[in-house]
């Protein structure tokens, strides 16, 4: 046993660097957060780096999460040693090959970063449910509670399914163990081959199907055999809790680390006791460490090996003393007698007590903890003994939240805390963009390789994309660090923004004495003065030292932009005195050198002149004694904003929403529309400013905007009354509008002030330039700060004109920008590509939208709390929004018009069983009326309120029924809503069967031509050429042509669209496809920050797509094919230009052709060629003749009479 | 009878004097070979320009940075940039293979921004093969803080520190626009300038007038601008004992002999190959043997600069100014 080789990492890498290094086939798929493991398989692959045979293992990007088990089944089947990364409902897509796998017996490891199963709401955060779920499939199953128990389990793991064939699922918890970075002993290959039974892989391979000795598996068994051949197994089961044994064993000689299946910690003579899985175990041990120490008795069981269930070694492990044992379990079995763990523990201890093993057992209570990631605390710990200690604990409770409903919660000592004072704590408030949790990450990594210091690393973000906090919690100490939890007391706070202390409570966390380093644009003497009376108060009574420095002045002035990571990296040093401040200085060059090694001189120098610039920018600041002013912190929301939003929402916009109740919380997980527009932001350090004089009144900016920040409104002159004296109007030039007197109407461009995120897309687009100073345009960007209070009034008072007559507005690009945005502020990225389609769809059907959205990107910005961007017009009425999954949005979009349709036919059938109470006339009205315009619609709503009038208070069971269902009489527009990962990939199977269907959804492809919730990860939307992950030296296989492959079904609606290039076609598609009465589909451009480069410039990206050739523009309309018509219509023009032109725009090419040119001409020169042979195709398919696309008949209609 | 076309070009001995000059022509290995082929006596490569380097490195960097670890799900959205390098690094990978597949001298180009870059990336080029370095100084003037003095005393600097620096010959690439481009050119010649390179082209910015939009833009050249070349090549290599090289404007025969006569040791073609492609370069070589043996010249040394302000007949033509010149020229 050689000293161990100690890094600093986090649980994904350490885990992934043994899965990689003991297989042969690595089959994966993105998701959350597990996706870190995958990738970084791929890039070790991709380098050329073999497994512990000396090959480079094969790894295969797969569809779906199935189609990953999928292939690992085949894998091991084919005698290879296979692996894979998953989580919450990517592993639920995986149990069907779980059950095969195991069924088999087939040695296979997959690692599983333990996650949420979305119930209610999705959560990308980390509990059992996942995990939980998958314990009847025969896997066996490990818990690892830490970084180092993580790495050491999966090399057991793959020992143990070996030795005993069978497969095994290591899991750890997601985000606090997966993402936590923690110095831990490395496993080196040498300690793996010394674990690893090699006899047992030759006795895998043996087994493999191969026609040189054949066999055959899968096959459907009868009644009459299949039990007893499904008992066969049983010795296998019996025999692997020891195998699992005898591998912690032998690895505890190898590495000294030693492993049980359960191991108890605490007082040999507890009276107390705890069983738990995962990360929360560690929590447990340092608590009860603290509290022994002080007289008390208690101890905690830590089960390793869940399935089998060990219970034996659980029982003998147990101390005779306990009188009393909490067993806590990290998910919720609905209904169930008691969360699984829980279960199994008693079952095993009366079966204990039934054998005689034991005397009596203790009692047991279940508690539930930690749903979501939620903390677990020391102070939970101890008020789950105190429980304990009482004569009647509670039987079952929850620990973690306040429940007022049905009480089961455990009351908190939120002021009990443990962490001895040798342990250095560190938290730090950045923002996404300003590089502070990588700088953080640095850190760690500095002070674990060049100290003795045990260190650890967590990050915490929000749920934006754009503008999004993040809290970065640090800690080093002489041991290793067993608080698996957030830092409650800090002794260094680190505030990288400065507005954050009007917005958050930032010095919560802030111990008494504790160093605060601040970034201010202010200068010393004034920065306390300029804090908020509440944060002054808390500095003078928590006795803070304060610092600051004006960091971006700093990083500015050495050419690094915004980023003031290294600037604040540098203080943090300087202040913590961990190292001579020389020697820390020199650390974080040598660090910049290592990581910019490939990345330039130029880019080392800027950091380094950073790193030398700061320290002379860092002032101390005094501190009186008293408060100095009188202002205090602003509200979090306005106080106009309803009740639920002021009691609920607003609490978590302060990061308070753990303190927020049981009894707060809509039981369903149904939440209000129309909430995004009282969290103000206030992101954008520039925003757009309208001159009308040069104005050319074609609402460009306004249809571009992600954020529908930028607003057009067209209204009577007589409106401006009362308007604030800065409020802009001018004549509207068109005559689509004309004031009742005949005269001009007026027109006004107004921005949200407080909503812009300064993207500037709208900037650029402004066609209208100043024809003396053509560099000033129609919108020019302007500091928001001098604006602010006078453009709050402006949009308060705009957002009061009246809304256009949506009959009166013709269907064309500028005047589709009067009609209201119900899509609104929501948390996408800054200048996003995706979001001007959504809230185009929202402006066009918005009133009468039922939208499903795939899980990704639009499903977070569009239904991530705290707040929700889909919003309601004047009338109540907006879109009513849902995510199922992100395999089976296609097929729960066409659900719910099923359900529509349905209920409308039934409706129709009610309506004529009434007919004599409310009139034939009005029923005859109803059932003819032409919706396909907004003034049809609009007097059909008024026919069935005139209907709902006349059923009311009717005691006709007809008429009571049909007053629940008339509104279905008004036409509703189907929305299905996702990205390419979706309709390319995991969701393609159900696309294409609703696409089949006939039936009349929409289907909205926000095609970023990568996986980019998840990270870039490559899709079969990604093109020819582009970099991704998973697709690191450039994509060779050209783009899935999925409008092509709609078309070939003849009766769907396909159109290819990008606002950018053409944005009346994008409107023409959107009409065209909505108003067709069968399926539609439209491939909407996005550009994306997975494509690297300035999205101000996506619409020129647009447009230089569509010239080139990159991105045709088609409508493919069913209804056009008539007398040899093609339904096929080219929209733009033949491509000029080469793509590398436009290829070169971007990162994601560029980065193939800094890594291999010669690869990246070829792969241009293949996408050229493809482009030209797929233009050809579509000029064919596009001439009428006789042999051009079919009509075929919108098969809807014939459907409809089916239902 | 054979005509002798090997000329001595910054102490090389080349067979011929028409160098395809610094173009995208050579990005390309095939045309590159093919180049040589067809006789190029050498090859010059594009320039490396430091300025597109370090604004490539600090976008490229910023591209991954700005968005990395500022979302739960995805610390980063691009595949780990450890497969790939930034810096000149491809552009000196592609030198050391040009100058693999080719037996002729390679002749690299560079355009730096920064004293450090100019000296790193020369360093850099002759470490990798380059058998000579083009100093091409192209530098736009806008600064209206900085004398013409300043703007020379700039380009001596580098070609200084650059020279006492690196061993292979160096041509330094000038523009025309000089104050007292005889002066400048003896001053880059005590410096320890080999040859010079006349003249560089600029990029000629146009102005749409329906959008109001600069667009910057490059046209190949034509015959009419090897005027002011041959001009300039007559008076310096009346003067000094430079290398000097023809570039801009070499289209015909006729071209590659009046600037030849002008002065020049070589020419350097580019627009009319990108044009023509590369066999153009024979027909260009043998229309000058051609022209030599029809007009009796056995050797190309026994024209270069025959033309020039010493040896010309009427050398005051090429001292006036052009509106004198036309003045006269009418009036009689």
């Amino acid at each position: 046993m050689t000293s161990p080789n100690m890094r600093t990492l986090d649980a994904n890498q350490a885990v992934a660097s043994v899965a990689y290094r003991l297989s042969e086939v690595i089959a994966i798929y993105p998701i959350t957060p597990s996706s870190g493991m995958g990738e970084q398989s791929d890039e070790w692959a991709a380098h050329g780096d073999p497994n512990l045979w000396g090959v480079v293992p094969q790894v295969a990007e797969m569809q779906s999460e199935g189609g990953a088990a999928g292939a690992v089944h085949g894998a091991i089947q084919a005698g290879a040693l296979a692996t894979t990364f998953t989580a919450s409902q990517g592993l639920l897509l995986m149990i069907p090959n779980m059950f095969k796998i195991a069924g088999e017996l087939t040695p296979f490891v997959m690692h599983v970063t333990a996650r949420t199963i979305a119930t209610h709401a999705l959560s990308i955060f980390g509990d059992h449910s996942d995990v939980m779920a998958c314990r009847t499939t025969g896997f066996a199953m490990m818990s690892a509670c830490s970084v180092q128990e993580a790495q050491d389990f999966a090399a057991v793991a793959h020992a143990a399914t070996l030795r005993s064939r069978i497969p095994f699922m290591p899991f750890f918890d997601g985000f606090r163990t997966s993402h936590e970075v923690a110095k831990i002993a490395l496993l080196e290959d040498d300690d793996l081959r010394a674990l690893i039974p090699m006899d047992a892989i030759a006795a895998h391979k043996s087994r493999a199907l191969t026609p040189d000795h054949p066999m055959l598996r899968g096959t459907a068994a009868n009644p009459d055999t299949f039990f007893q051949a499904r008992e066969a197994c049983n010795s296998f089961y019996d025999a692997t809790p020891g195998i699992v044994q005898a591998s912690f064993d032998k690895f505890a000689e190898i590495t000294g680390r030693r492993y049980n299946l359960v191991d108890y910690v605490g007082d040999p003579q507890a009276d107390r006791v705890i069983v738990l899985m995962g990360s929360g175990a560690d929590c447990v041990e340092e608590t009860i460490a603290y509290l022994n120490q002080r007289g008390a008795k208690l101890g905690v069981l830590k089960v390793r090996l869940y399935r089998p269930f060990p219970a034996d070694q659980l029982v003998a492990a147990l101390p005779k003393t306990c009188k009393k044992l909490a067993v806590l379990d990290r998910t919720k079995e609905a209904g169930a007698l008691g969360d699984p763990l829980f279960l199994d523990v008693v079952a095993a201890l009366h079966e204990a007590e039934d054998l005689g093993t034991i005397a009596k057992a203790p009692r047991v209570v279940a508690g539930r903890y930690g749903l979501s990631s939620k903390e677990f605390t020391p102070a939970m710990v101890k008020a789950i003994y105190d429980e304990l200690a009482k004569d009647q604990p509670k039987r079952r409770f929850t620990v973690g939240i306040v429940d007022d409903v049905t009480g089961l919660s455990l009351s908190v000592d939120g002021s009990f805390d443990i962490e001895p004072d040798d342990v250095v704590r560190a938290v730090f408030y950045g923002l996404g963009a300003d590089g502070t949790v990588g700088a953080n990450k640095n850190s760690i990594k500095i002070i674990g390789e060049e100290t003795d210091q045990f260190a650890q690393g967590y990050f915490v973000y929000d749920s934006k994309k754009s503008g999004a906090i993040t809290i970065s919690h640090l800690r080093f100490g002489p041991r290793p660090i067993q608080s698996s939890y957030l830092i409650r007391k800090a002794g260094f706070v680190a505030v990288h923004q400065w507005n954050f202390f009007d917005r958050y409570d930032v010095l919560d966390m802030a111990a008494d004495g504790a160093t605060l380093l601040m970034n201010s644009p202010l200068p010393p003497a004034q920065v306390f003065d300029a804090l908020p009376r509440e944060v002054q108060q808390t500095i003078l009574d928590k006795g803070l030292q304060l610092y600051t420095i004006d960091a971006l002045e700093v990083a500015q002035q050495n050419g690094m932009g915004g980023r003031i990571n290294t600037v604040m990296q540098t203080c943090f040093f300087a202040l913590a005195k961990i190292f001579p401040r020389a020697e820390a200085i020199q650390f974080i060059k040598d660090s910049i050198a290592k990581s910019y090694k490939n990345k330039g001189a130029e880019v080392i120098q800027k950091n380094f002149a950073v790193v030398d610039a700061t320290l002379q920018n860092m002032f101390a600041v005094p501190v009186p004694n008293a408060v100095t002013t009188r202002r205090t912190l602003p509200p979090i929301v306005s106080g106009k904003a309803p009740d639920f939003v002021q009691k609920v929402t607003a609490v978590m916009l302060a990061g308070k929403g753990d303190s927020l109740p049981v009894s707060a919380f809509p039981i369903d997980g149904t939440w209000p529309t129309a909430t995004a527009k009282w969290e103000k932001r206030n992101l954008a350090i520039q925003i757009p400013q309208w001159d009308p004089a040069v104005c050319i009144q074609c609402n460009k900016c306004a249809m571009v905007c992600p954020h529908a920040a930028i607003r057009a409104k067209v209204y009577e002159p007589g409106k401006l009354d009362g308007a604030p004296a800065t409020f802009k109007a001018i004549d509207f030039k068109a005559n689509e509008f004309r004031s009742a007197d005949g005269g001009p109407a007026k027109y006004t461009i107004q921005v949200a002030p407080e909503d812009c995120t300064g993207c500037s897309l709208c900037v650029e687009v402004c066609p209208a330039k100043d024809k003396k100073n053509p560099r000033h345009k129609a919108i020019d960007m302007v500091e928001q700060a001098p604006l602010r209070e006078a453009e709050v009034d402006n949009y308060e008072f705009f957002l009061a004109l009246p809304e256009v007559d949506r009959k009166q507005v013709p269907l064309d690009i500028k005047n589709t920008q009067f009609l209201q945005p119900l899509f609104e502020y929501s948390g996408a990225c800054s200048g996003c590509g995706e979001t001007p389609y959504i809230k185009l769809l929202t402006q066009l059907f918005g009133d009468r939208s039922i939208i499903a959205n795939a899980t990704g990107c639009s499903s977070i910005y569009g239904g991530n709390l705290p707040t929700t961007p889909y919003t309601v017009n004047d009338q109540g009425r907006g879109p009513a929004w849902a995510n199922s999954l992100f395999e089976d949005n296609a097929e729960f979009g066409m659900g719910m018009r099923l359900a529509v349709d349905h209920q409308m036919l039934q409706a129709k059938d009610l309506l004529k069983r009434v007919e004599t109470a409310v009139g034939p006339e009005l029923v005859e009205a109803i059932l003819q009326a032409d919706q396909s315009d907004e003034a049809g619609i609009e007097a059909q709503r008024g026919r069935v309120a005139e209907l709902k009038a006349k059923l009311a208070g009717s005691r006709d069971v007809n008429a009571q029924h049909l007053g629940i269902q008339a509104d279905y009489l008004v036409k509703k527009s189907v929305w299905i809503v996702g990205g390419d990962g979706w309709a390319y990939d995991i969701g393609y199977g159900g696309l294409d069967h609703v696409m089949a269907s006939g039936r009349n959804v929409n289907i909205l492809v926000l095609d970023t031509e990568v996986y980019s919730n998840t990270g870039g990860q490559q899709s079969k939307a990604t093109p020819i050429g582009a970099a991704a992950k998973f697709a690191a030296a450039g994509k060779q296989i050209p783009k899935k042509d999925l409008g092509m492959l709609a078309m070939a079904y003849g009766n769907v609606y396909v159109a290819r669209v990008a606002f950018g290039a053409k944005d009346a076609q994008t409107v023409k598609a959107f009409v065209e496809a909505e108003a067709y009465d069968g399926p539609s589909l439209i491939i909407a451009y996005s550009h994306c920050i997975a494509h690297g480069y300035d999205l101000a410039k996506g619409a020129a990206q647009q447009k230089l797509a569509v010239e080139t050739g990159y991105w045709p523009l088609y409508r493919f309309d069913p209804r056009n094919a008539v007398d040899g018509a093609s339904a096929l219509r080219l929209d733009s023009s033949a491509p000029k230009g080469k793509i590398a032109d436009y290829a070169r725009n971007e990162t994601r090419f560029r980065m193939v052709e800094q890594a291999d040119p010669a690869r990246f001409k070829m792969l241009m020169e293949l996408s050229q060629r493809h482009q030209a042979d797929r233009w050809s195709l579509y000029q064919h398919l596009a001439k009428s003749h006789d042999d051009a696309p079919k009509a075929v008949t919108p098969p809807s209609a014939a459907n409809a009479k089916e239902v | 009878m054979a005509v002798n076309l090997t000329t001595n070009y910054l102490g090389l001995i080349l067979s011929n004097p028409l160098i395809p000059g610094a173009s995208p022509l050579c990005d390309d290995l095939d045309t590159a070979k093919r180049l040589e082929d067809v006789g190029a006596p050498a090859l010059v490569l594009r320039s490396l320009f430091e300025e597109q380097v370090t604004r490539e490195q600090s976008r490229t960097v910023n591209d991954f940075e700005s968005h990395a670890d500022s979302f739960a799900e995805a610390g980063s959205f691009f595949p780990a940039p450890s497969e790939f390098t930034l810096g000149p690094h491809a552009y000196l990978e592609h030198l050391r293979k040009v100058k693999a597949a080719v037996a002729i001298p390679v002749i690299a180009s560079l355009n730096g921004t920064s004293a450090s870059g100019w000296l790193d990336y020369a360093k850099q080029i002759q470490q990798a093969g380059a058998d000579a370095l083009e100093l091409n100084v192209y530098f736009v003037a806008t600064n209206p803080q900085e004398s013409a003095w300043a703007v020379e005393q700039r380009v001596l600097s580098v070609v200084d520190t650059v020279r006492r620096e690196i061993k292979i010959p160096l041509a330094v690439k000038l523009s025309p626009f000089y104050s007292s481009l005889s002066h400048f050119a003896g001053q880059l010649e005590h410096v320890g300038a080999d040859g010079l390179v006349l003249f560089n082209r600029f990029y000629q910015p146009d102005i749409d007038i329906e959008e109001l939009e600069i667009n910057p833009q490059l046209h190949l050249s034509d015959s009419s601008e090897l005027l002011l070349r041959l001009h300039w090549l007559a008076i310096l290599s009346g003067h000094h004992k430079l290398g000097l090289v023809a570039s801009g404007g070499v289209h015909t025969t006729a071209d590659v002999v009046k600037a030849l006569m002008s002065g020049a040791n070589a020419v350097q073609v580019v627009s009319a190959l990108l044009k023509r492609g590369p066999s153009y370069l024979a027909t260009l070589r043998h229309g000058l043997e051609h022209w030599m043996e029809e007009h009796g010249y056995e050797s190309l040394q026994d024209m270069v600069g025959c033309m020039n302000l010493t040896r010309c007949p009427d050398p005051a033509a090429l001292e006036r100014g052009n509106y004198m010149r036309v003045l006269q020229s009418w009036k009689s």
